[in-house]
């Protein structure tokens, strides 16, 4: 019972700390990727969600002009716009990150969208994704998938 | 002095004649604002029809939206089963209830599926088209297909993105924006339930 206790004692301290672990980190150049995430799905059905934060240190702007991950054949960058309380998704061909600035890809504005999605992506797991840049090239970074309830990185990201 | 007073009481005479006015006026108003009742009748996946009235009693949070939605609907359903979780015992006097406005494709791809992995009491609801602008409508509201040869299967739709709260008498309370937290909408509930 007392060895029980103490254990869950313990595990209680672990697990908030390992939930909100720092984020996976990816440096290249003066542009840093971090707490990329997205959302279980069920089956392969529907697109899925990519969600990411950057961080441009350079002295000039850096532009995303596309995503790509082997689980969709069709990834592609959106936003989330909103007009007279009504939602539509549109198609951005670049997102612009400011010198000593970030940019964060998070519910309800800029979104990768995976479209033709070859597997199911089930929580727990991780899958890659490659940001394209336009001066820093291609960043590979590993993205967590959280249950489809989730509403924000289970970690701190680097902003 | 007698003719003061006789004008002194006719001003106040005129000014309970202005205010009776406007107290009727505005008890007019407010029967109005009562007498708005957004009507749906839809079908669920069992084909089960449910309509407004099927949920007097009871607070109902109404979502126009559709699943191949990866943004913004997801993100609203987590805020609602969050909203469910934390209401606690009080979850039993509230509905959240899923319109989709896409109700073809979302009937196919398992709208029940989608919607109990966020919460199991989510309601979804798919009719056919006509009943489905009713429903939009009936909230004045806004669901409306779009041409996009980048969306999945060549479209997407644009909708209104709020909740809708009903009362339990089937009245029009209010709207959540979204982005509203979830628990700025749990806080709003538990002072009405």
């Amino acid at each position: 019972m007392l060895k029980s206790t103490a254990a869950a004692l313990v595990l209680a301290t672990i697990l908030p700390a390992s939930a909100f672990a720092e984020c996976v980190e990816v440096t290249q150049g003066n542009i840093t990727v971090s707490a990329a995430w997205s959302r279980a799905t069920i089956g392969t059905e529907r697109p899925a969600v990519f969600y990411v934060t950057i961080r441009n240190d350079g002295g000039s702007d850096e532009r995303l002009v596309g995503i790509e991950t082997p689980v969709a054949d069709m990834p592609m960058l959106h936003e989330s716009v909103m007009e007279n309380g009504a939602a539509r998704m549109s198609h951005v061909d670049q997102i612009v990150i400011a010198p000593i600035d970030a940019v964060s890809l998070e519910p309800g504005g800029y979104h990768g969208m995976l479209m033709d999605l070859q597997t199911e992506l089930v929580e727990g797991t991780t899958f890659p994704v490659t940001l394209l840049f336009e001066k820093s090239g291609p960043v590979t970074i590993d993205t967590a998938v959280l249950p489809l309830r989730a509403r924000e990185a289970a970690c701190e990201e680097a902003l | 002095m007698l003719k003061n007073i006789r004008i002194a009481l006719w001003v106040a005479v005129a000014v309970a004649l202005v205010g009776v006015g406007a107290l009727l006026w505005h008890a007019d108003r407010q029967e109005q604002a009562a007498a708005f009742k957004p009507e749906f009748s839809l079908p669920d996946e069992a084909g089960t029809i449910y309509t407004a009235a099927d949920f007097r009693g009871k607070h109902v949070l109404v979502f126009f939206g559709f699943t191949n939605c990866p943004d913004i609907c997801p993100t609203t359903m987590a805020e609602v089963a969050q909203v469910m979780d934390d209401l606690g015992p009080e979850a039993a006097e509230v509905q959240p209830v899923f319109i989709s406005v896409d109700p073809v494709r979302d009937r196919e791809s398992g709208l029940g599926e989608y919607l109990e992995a966020f919460h199991p009491s989510i309601l979804g609801l798919a009719g056919d088209e006509a009943a489905t602008q009713a429903a939009v409508g009936s909230f004045k509201v806004f669901g409306e297909r779009h041409e996009d040869a980048s969306a999945p299967g060549g479209y997407t739709m644009s909708h209104s993105s709020s909740l809708y709260l009903l009362g339990p008498r089937g009245d029009w309370l209010r709207q959540f924006e979204y982005g509203t937290p979830a628990d700025d909408i749990t806080a709003d509930l538990k002072e009405r339930l």
